[in-house]
């Protein structure tokens, strides 16, 4: 085909741009058709949740449960990685320690977060304390598990290169072990922040009085307020969204770029 | 990784009983002259031996039969063998990733225990750091050298494979030769004595390996360090070459060494080349025709 490159690539953006654009607008316009053809008077259209948005940043609690529901999720988190991502290496590494410690992460890692909240309360009251321990438990297997598959999988070449030039074990660890995993880690640091942020809400609606998952249960709780749930419901996905791409960000450093697919 | 452990030291003087045939003869003379030279020798290999176990318990299988050689300092040695013979594993034990299940491996005189940077492995999979750009990768044996002399040899060595104007990149933004050079430089740029080469051309096109050979000629004249080169290929062992040590297929000896007396650079349509070339593939022909298996 002969078409001058310059305006290709001018269409293909473009379109990348329209086509996600124009399948929010469908979604929102069969939503609140949805809601009329039905005649609900509980469930709301997106203008009444705009609304609710709108209500809610005048009267300063959006910003404060967004605040508080990122902070719990900052601190969980941070924990997890300064635990999962060390721990992940070394059992990676010593195939001894890998042994005699998998067997009990693999018991650990499926039980649901949720399952947690009643030993959480039991622990910590309604503290903050509470979501932060859920946080940790929901992303600290997916960061240990996929450190460990990060160093069990290093191409061997790398080592004995490495070996070759005659590193000591620090700085094996340091230049060859660690760089060599970032990609797979950084991965691991991705799925479990998702992860983290579908935990902070559950925790939220039944462990503390603040954040996005206490909104949704008090505004049901407090008046069938569904506009304001939905809202909440809303910030959710975005402030997900915004976490997702931030954390896609590291894998365009040029020092993890090679671990992921070609492009 | 297996590793068989006990290697036991066989006296220089041991001959090899169970040989049989006009290529054991050749072995035989040729275990003489190892021993004659083994002093000035740079890499000296004396009765290796490889068994690996096998699937059922008791199964051993043989890789390396009793394999010597020596290589002086400054020579250019290749290695050729059927794919499958044990080449790489000869080169894995003299670099010491790998250790013998008897015989020994003395480099500079001096037993090996274990890979060393005075002597550098240029690997078959390539190498190179994915997360270092160009610069650090040629820099990554300086650890410890002041800041200018690294940055000296770094861009002495760069600008020697021919990659000036890339010290920024990485590597998966060059081709698989640049990538080659990249290692070939990080090699040298550690100052070894010695350079190991595991088919380091094998992923290359047919125009690159040519053009690869012809350079890595040039730098090894330059840098007069002894190369043991590791390759299937028995016209890049002619066109590289100070000696061709040929393998049989396994359980591998060395079958023959075939000396290329042919003047740098050299040409590949003279009748000297092409006779060295057939000469060696006559040898190794023999040596299938014998095998109860084709393995090529």
């Amino acid at each position: 085909m002969p078409r001058p490159a310059l305006r290709t690539a001018h269409a293909t953006t473009l379109l990348s741009f329209a086509l996600p654009v124009g399948v929010g607008v469908m979604f929102l316009l069969g939503w609140h058709a949805a809601v009329r053809i039905s005649g609900s008077d509980l469930f709301p259209t997106p203008v009444e949740v705009g609304r609710g948005l709108l209500e809610l940043a005048r009267q300063g609690l959006l910003l404060k449960y967004v605040v508080a529901s990122l902070f719990r999720v900052s601190w969980g988190f941070a924990l997890a990685v300064a635990v999962g991502v060390p721990a992940g290496l070394l059992l990676g590494w010593y195939s001894r320690g890998f042994q005699a410690f998998n067997p009990m992460i693999q018991i650990f890692r499926p039980i649901s977060p949720i399952a947690w909240i009643p030993v959480a309360i039991l622990w910590f009251g309604v503290t903050d304390a509470a979501p932060i321990f859920l946080i940790f438990l929901a992303s600290v297997f997916p960061i240990t598990v996929s450190s460990i598959a990060a160093v069990q999988n290093m191409q061997p070449v790398y080592l004995r290169a490495a070996q070759n030039f005659g590193l000591s074990r620090g700085e094996l660890f340091r230049q060859v072990i660690l760089r060599a995993s970032l990609p797979q880690i950084i991965t691991g640091i991705r799925i479990a922040l998702g992860v983290a942020w579908l935990v902070v809400v559950a925790a939220e609606m039944i462990a503390v009085n603040s954040g996005l998952g206490y909104l949704i249960i008090d505004a049901r709780n407090a008046g069938k307020r569904y506009d304001l749930v939905v809202a909440g419901m809303v910030m959710i996905g975005v402030i997900g969204l915004v976490l997702d791409l931030l954390v896609r960000q590291l894998e365009k450093f040029d020092e993890v770029r090679w671990g992921y697919a070609r492009r | 990784m297996m590793e068989p452990g006990n290697v036991q030291r066989s006296t220089p003087n041991v001959q090899r009983s169970n040989a049989e045939g006009a290529s054991s003869l050749d072995v035989g003379r040729w275990t003489l002259d190892v021993e004659r030279s083994s002093e000035r020798a740079a890499i000296f290999i004396r009765d290796v031996s490889l068994t690996f176990p096998g699937k059922r318990l008791g199964d051993e299988i043989a890789v390396l039969d009793h394999v010597s050689a020596r290589v002086a300092k400054g020579e250019f040695v290749c290695l050729v063998g059927p794919s499958g013979c044990g080449k790489s594993t000869l080169l894995n034990i003299v670099g010491g990733f790998l250790t013998a299940s008897s015989g020994e491996v003395l480099v500079e005189g001096q037993p090996v225990h274990g890979p060393d940077p005075r002597r550098i492995f240029v690997f078959q999979e390539n190498g190179v750091f994915p997360w270092l750009n160009v610069r650090d990768n040629v820099g990554f044996g300086l650890r410890g050298k002041s800041k200018e002399e690294r940055e000296k040899t770094i861009a002495h060595y760069i600008a020697m494979v021919g990659l000036t104007g890339f010290e920024d990149a990485y590597p998966r933004e060059l081709s698989g030769g640049m990538r080659q050079r990249v290692e070939i430089a990080r090699a040298l740029a550690a100052n070894p004595d010695i350079i190991y080469m595991d088919e380091p051309f094998g992923a290359l096109d047919f125009i690159t390996r040519l053009k690869m050979r012809a350079d890595l000629v040039r730098i090894w004249q330059a840098e007069k360090k002894t190369i043991l080169f590791v390759t299937h290929d028995i016209e890049e062992a002619v066109q590289l070459a100070d000696r061709v040590l040929i393998m049989s297929k396994r359980p591998a000896t060395i079958q023959q060494v075939v000396e290329i007396d042919l003047a740098r650079p050299r040409d590949l349509d003279s009748p000297r080349y092409l006779e060295k070339r057939d000469e060696i593939f006559r040898i190794m022909g023999m040596s299938l025709r014998v095998g109860e298996t084709l393995s090529v």
